[in-house]
């Protein structure tokens, strides 16, 4: 593929735009397909880290003298450019968290904390991350509510036809992922508000694996709340967003205590600050923040559309190239996935797998992606994944097929 | 000298010396492989959950016992890989005097050039179990320490 344009897009420069992919790995050149764990960055994020340490590091909204104002006009306008990222109407609505997990986390601190109450009902899907599961399972601990599942059938999409039957006048909110990060699977998240909507049900949704590949509108879905992570998106570690409907987020309590949630505070009590303020105790992560900028000037440079172009061929290619190996299922068939194959190998265990892909140079995921509950449907433990960006290359698929039919001969 | 007369770092030395035949990492993990399909079956009775180290990834289960006041193990893998390298770690800890284990460094794993097995990952049971049979020997360190 390289040296290929695709609708105006010139990959060998994309691929420039990265400094880690140049480099060896166990005497061979990288090949990087864990994406849906973290993308690489490109320069401009890297730069934009080391320009804001050395020339303008301040604490922001408070300071008066010119690298605070600087600081603080920078982190806002990574909050504008995540507002218009996702079509948010106010960036009140854009709230900084250190990632997804923290983003989910905080809802179901706040909101759940006012929300559920005993016998209430939560529902998350079969293809959650922990990360969307777990926080809701520990809320339903405290509150004497109920998490329930909505299941996936063996191509590893929902069974939206049982969200009917699931939902009753107790069930109060509906926490799933529009993209699976062990699968790829796309879930059909409009249709899933529509319906949670017309009950008075509230809907989150995590879009760790989303924001990387497809449109976000959240007007347009109508979700509740949008939580996703930066590093996912060629942005920086440590940096998050919650996303929240301005009128759901003023009546939530705050998460944390400390400076800049607060109004006023006094001896005996303090009033809290205005959104998004509210939500962002303490110093935030300022650095990380304003380098997120940086990376959605990037995808707004090509363009979501054409990354996708980028990012189906490659898992075209890989599918046809990966089916064909004796042996080899790959898991997660769903109609609309992502570009992430997730595949198991007949009598070969994956991390063994995983290790030898490593010796060729070549990262890819093993394991249970964090899914446990989707893996123990699929009666595996766990499975290898490769995922794909808009820089990997067709020759490295052709890399990761040599490596797979080398490892499949040494294990066997 | 027997295997079971020699000290846990002989022992160790006697492996990097072995794997220092190979040039390439594919011979390497090969034999590794090999070393992994020949472990001794762990009998199933000690594939319990009680006995079982659990890593993100794979899973070993690690069984010990006491003869002739020295310490044996036995251990089983789902991955064969991390099998080889179990196999690696029961002939280096096994026939030796508890405190001998207890007290041991153990180094042979870098040198052969496997050390990122041994790194502080949530994926790799390996750590634990190293771990555990560190405590296993500790544990029959101070058992014999009372029968005196």
């Amino acid at each position: 593929m390289s040296g290929t344009k695709i609708k105006g897009l010139d990959l060998t420069t994309i691929r420039e735009e990265f400094p880690v992919l140049d480099q060896q790995v166990n005497g061979k050149p990288l090949v990087y397909f864990d994406n849906a764990a973290t993308t690489q960055k490109p320069k401009a994020v890297i730069d934009s880290l080391v320009s804001y340490y050395s020339s303008y590091n301040a604490n922001i909204h408070r300071g008066i003298h010119t690298l605070a104002e600087k600081a603080t006009a920078a982190f806002e306008s990574t909050r504008e450019a995540i507002r218009a990222f996702i079509n948010a109407s106010s960036t009140e609505e854009i709230i900084f968290t250190k990632g997804t997990t923290e983003s989910i986390n905080l809802v179901a601190a706040t909101w759940g904390k006012e929300n559920i109450q005993k016998g209430d009902e939560i529902i998350v899907s079969g293809l959650e991350h922990h990360s969307n599961m777990v926080p809701w399972q520990i809320l339903a601990n405290e509150k004497g509510a109920t998490v329930k599942i909505i299941p996936v059938n063996e191509n590893g999409e929902l069974i939206l036809t049982e969200l009917n039957n699931l939902i009753t006048a107790k069930t109060k909110i509906i926490a799933l992922n529009h993209v699976s990060n062990a699968l790829g699977t796309i879930n059909p998240i409009a249709e899933v508000i529509k319906i949670a909507h017309s009950k008075n049900v509230k809907v989150l949704v995590d879009g760790a694996q989303a924001v990387s590949h497809l449109d976000i509108d959240v007007q347009k879905l109508d979700a509740d709340f949008y939580a996703f992570s930066g590093h996912k998106m060629y942005g920086p570690t440590g940096i998050g967003i919650l996303y929240g409907k301005k009128a759901l987020l003023e009546e939530m309590p705050p998460y944390q205590g400390g400076g800049e949630m607060i109004k006023e505070v006094t001896y005996a009590s303090c009033s809290f600050n205005e959104l998004p303020y509210k939500f962002e105790a303490g110093t935030p992560n300022i650095a990380d923040a304003i380098a997120l900028k940086a990376s959605v000037d990037f995808i707004n440079r090509f363009g979501k559309p054409a990354i996708r172009e980028v990012e189906n061929q490659l898992l075209d290619y890989a599918t046809q190239k990966l089916s064909a190996i004796p042996g080899l299922t790959i898991k997660g068939t769903a109609k609309e996935k992502v570009s992430v194959i997730s595949f198991v190998i007949e009598g070969i265990h994956h991390q063994d797998l995983g290790i030898l892909l490593d010796q060729e140079g070549i990262a890819v995921r093993t394991g249970h992606h964090c899914t446990q509950p989707l893996m123990g449907h699929f009666g595996i433990t766990g499975t290898a994944r490769a995922s794909f960006a808009v820089y990997n290359t067709f020759e490295e698929i052709d890399r990761l097929e040599a490596g797979i039919k080398k490892a499949v001969k040494m294990l066997k | 000298m027997s295997t079971a007369e020699k000290t846990v770092k002989e022992i160790q030395n006697q492996i990097v010396e072995e794997f220092s035949f190979f040039d390439e990492w594919d011979e390497k993990y090969a034999y590794l492989i090999e070393l992994g399909k020949k472990l001794e079956i762990l009998d199933p009775s000690h594939k319990t959950e009680e006995k079982k180290i659990k890593g993100c990834q794979s899973q070993v289960w690690l069984n010990s016992y006491l003869k002739d006041d020295k310490i044996f193990y036995q251990a089983d893998s789902d991955a064969v890989i991390v099998k080889g390298l179990v196999s690696l770690l029961v002939r280096v800890f096994s026939g030796h005097p508890p405190a001998e284990v207890a007290q041991a460094d153990i180094d042979f794993i870098d040198e052969i050039g496997l050390k990122q097995h041994l790194s502080p990952t949530r994926s790799n049971g390996l750590v634990s179990m190293l771990k555990q049979m560190k405590l296993d020997a500790v544990a029959y360190q101070a058992l014999l320490q009372s029968k005196q």
